[in-house]
């Protein structure tokens, strides 16, 4: 949730344990930001038409935040601009005073989701350049995500395999609100060539499915829309399994980022159950879908359960397993995790280091 | 061990034809059903064969599962020592798309139930079947069945047209509070959406699955809205629901409240305190942990021994034989979940029926 930047922030960096941060967002300085890797054609197309999705709003999300820009207060950079618009501020404020040595972009609004199909495909293609250009060649501890046009899956892969061994890359970014549920067959372009590049597909909540958010229409109200972040990644998450994506892509990884954790032993148990009774339907299934889990797909922290009392979250770790979890901090948006205030709670060192670092470095499969 | 005495909140009697309901409808939908040559109002959400549908034991050489009343005593009330067992029918009358044509199938499907079983068991009740797109015509539709003692709730489906929670629909809260009838909210579409957030899905695997999500949306719903602000004395009965996601769903709600409460300033106390006082959830289908001890814990978690009501949801095949209590509940919790916890939430049950 909001938090103060104390005082002597800067100072703990010394004593501090070395994190990974999977969810940082990074925001482009100016809406123009993008213009040196788009054609004149797209360029005007912008200033005339503008760059629609499927919501009916302009400008801003369909359900207003809670805060400006959803963004922290205090990270607004003091040169001016956004929030996780500006790369020296982001790193006083939040690289080196939390000791991350390895954070993951997940670059948001950048163009997934517009409905035009050529300028979605070609603002993903820029996005992918200005990462590089702008953060991760001017800072070795940022990694980039290869923002892809998923609802055209073949220039998706595309755009994959272009990115595929660059060293600055990490993982692919999907949102989960797609226009058919992730494991449907058109979207296995996708998971083929990130598969074969090795790179995990992360699928982040939002997105721009056009439908309703929830399997009974539109709610009121943004706290709905963000709780609700966990049911449409459950719909996701078992179209994944229960198509075969995992049977079809066995190298697959997928990372489900900011959609919450806790759900998803009970999402485990529900599924396997349902399976157990209806396997007759899904004879391309070898195994059961909580195996399929346990294998191949990993889970951000943000934003931390806290249930009261706190000790409950080791319960639903250890059904999950210690080696599930990615610590994410989703800088600079409103509902950041400070790593020291995360998971108070009296765990092992062992623990410790898997949660904050250790299970992000293997996943993506990177020193730091 | 089962108590004697059990109360069953979900069972499912079937409706064997639409010639059955036919008897119990004006001579317009009479007529239209047999001019249009309507096609049985079944739905997807339950296919005819499916395991779950119903359990291979329970399903009879000729007709259907618990399509009679002698099926359903000899299967389900006797062998389950049931002393009361709350009807609901899962007829597609809410699945239509017209208001009229969902009304009159709905009170078809009501005064059937009260006719052919209601009237010739005591041991059961019943759930008033309302459409929910035309919110005055349902709320008639309680007021009407509501003088019949034997029913006890009003029943609406887990998916809809828009969240349950939305004013729209606060007359159907208002009628049922007044009438001292829980809301039930029983697993099923009526598809006028996609049935997940994200589309269609490819499988009836997926369909099923995603019902707990569908409960989880209506449960944010409600509580977001206001509806327990409005209605304190409302009690929602989630049916068919699963349970084992109800803690971890309650965290995340509980921490966006702690964070947006501004939005909702009428929801004055935590989600998990609301769902204390007025949500409840039945006990099949357990999707329980590989082991008891799990279970246990994911009970310690929901913080409250009165959340549970007893089911078989017979005839739907969720658990084997007579094991319908799952490993891992605590003794203490078993009289509560089987007849403490379904009388202090159905306030109809202690009125004596005559």
């Amino acid at each position: 949730m909001n938090v103060n930047v104390k005082p002597e922030a800067a100072k703990r960096t010394s004593t501090r344990l070395a994190i990974a941060d999977c969810d940082i967002h990074p925001v482009r300085s100016s809406p123009n930001a993008f213009d040196p890797w788009l054609s004149a054609r797209w360029r005007d197309h912008l200033k005339t038409f503008g760059s629609p999705r499927r919501l009916a709003m302009q400008a801003g999300p369909a359900f207003p935040k809670g805060q400006p820009d959803a963004a922290r207060r205090d990270a607004l950079p003091p040169e001016g601009g956004r929030a996780g618009s500006s790369l020296s501020f982001m790193q006083a404020q939040h690289l080196d005073p939390n000791n991350v040595t390895f954070g993951v972009l997940n670059p948001l609004q950048s163009g997934q989701g517009v409905a035009n199909p050529e300028l979605c495909a070609a603002l993903c293609a820029a996005t992918n350049e200005w990462q590089v250009a702008e953060w991760t060649s001017k800072d070795s501890r940022l990694k980039a995500s290869v923002v892809v046009p998923y609802e055209s899956a073949d220039v998706s892969a595309a755009e994959i395999r272009k990115w595929a061994g660059h060293k600055d890359f990490v993982q692919v970014l999907v949102l989960s609100r797609t226009g058919e549920p992730l494991g449907n067959r058109r979207y296995w372009p996708i998971y083929q060539a990130a598969a074969e590049a090795g790179l995990p597909v992360a699928v982040h909540a939002f997105g721009y499915g056009g439908g309703p958010i929830t399997s009974t229409g539109w709610p009121s109200h943004y706290i709905e829309e963000m709780a609700g972040h966990a049911q449409s990644c459950q719909a996701g998450l078992a179209s994944i399994v229960i198509e075969g994506v995992f049977e079809r892509f066995p190298k697959l990884k997928i990372v489900m980022v900011e959609a919450g954790f806790a759900w998803a032993p009970a999402f485990a148990w529900r599924l396997d159950k349902t399976w157990k009774a209806l396997r007759a339907e899904t004879p391309h299934l070898k195994r059961p879908p909580s195996e399929y889990l346990k294998e191949h797909v990993w889970w951000t922290t943000q934003p931390m359960e806290e249930p009261e009392p706190r000790t409950h979250v080791l319960d639903t770790i250890g059904w999950m397993g210690w080696d599930r979890l990615l610590f994410a901090t989703d800088y600079p948006h409103w509902d950041f995790d400070d790593p020291s205030l995360a998971l108070p709670l009296p765990i092992s060192e062992e623990q410790r280091l898997s949660f904050f670092r250790e299970n992000a470095l293997a996943v993506y499969g990177v020193k730091a | 061990m089962i108590e004697a005495g059990a109360i069953d909140c979900d069972v499912h009697p079937t409706v064997p034809s639409l010639e059955a309901l036919v008897p119990y409808m004006s001579e317009h939908w009479q007529d239209m059903v047999k001019t249009r040559g309507l096609d049985e109002l079944v739905s997807i959400s339950y296919p005819a064969n499916s395991p779950i549908t119903a359990r291979a034991d329970w399903r009879p050489a000729k007709g259907k599962p618990a399509g009679t009343l002698e099926q359903m005593r000899t299967e389900c009330l006797d062998p389950f020592k049931t002393s009361i067992a709350i009807c609901n029918c899962l007829y597609g009358a809410q699945l239509l798309f017209s208001e009229d044509m969902g009304s009159a199938f709905a009170s078809a499907v009501n005064d059937w139930i009260a006719k052919e079983w209601l009237d010739r068991e005591p041991r059961l009740r019943g759930s008033i079947v309302v459409q929910t797109q035309n919110v005055e015509m349902a709320v008639e539709e309680i007021e009407r069945c509501a003088k019949n003692p034997r029913f006890v709730q009003v029943l609406l489906l887990a998916s809809g047209d828009h969240p349950l929670g939305k004013r729209f629909y606060w007359p159907i809260y208002a009628a049922a509070e007044r009438h001292g009838l829980t809301v039930g909210i029983h697993a099923g579409s009526n598809y006028h959406n996609p049935p997940t957030a994200v589309g269609w899905p490819s499988y009836y695997t997926e369909d099923y699955a995603a019902q707990a999500q569908a409960f989880q949306t209506q449960l944010t719903s409600l509580i977001c809205e206001g509806v327990f602000s409005s209605y304190p004395k409302l009690k929602v009965v989630l049916l068919e629901s699963g349970w084992t996601w109800l803690p971890a769903h309650l965290w995340r709600l509980s921490k966006y409240w702690h964070g947006l409460r501004m939005e909702i300033p009428w929801v004055d106390r935590s989600p998990m305190e609301i769902v204390k006082t007025n949500v409840r959830l039945s006990l099949q289908p357990t999707d329980a942990p590989p082991d008891p001890a799990s279970l246990e814990k994911i009970i310690e978690h929901m913080q409250s021994d009165e959340i549970l009501l007893f089911s078989t949801d017979y005839p739907h095949g969720q658990f084997e034989g007579m094991e319908v209590l799952p490993q891992g509940l605590p003794k203490s919790l078993v009289r509560k979940i089987m007849i403490d916890n379904p009388r202090a939430t159905y306030a109809r049950l202690l009125e004596t029926v005559t």
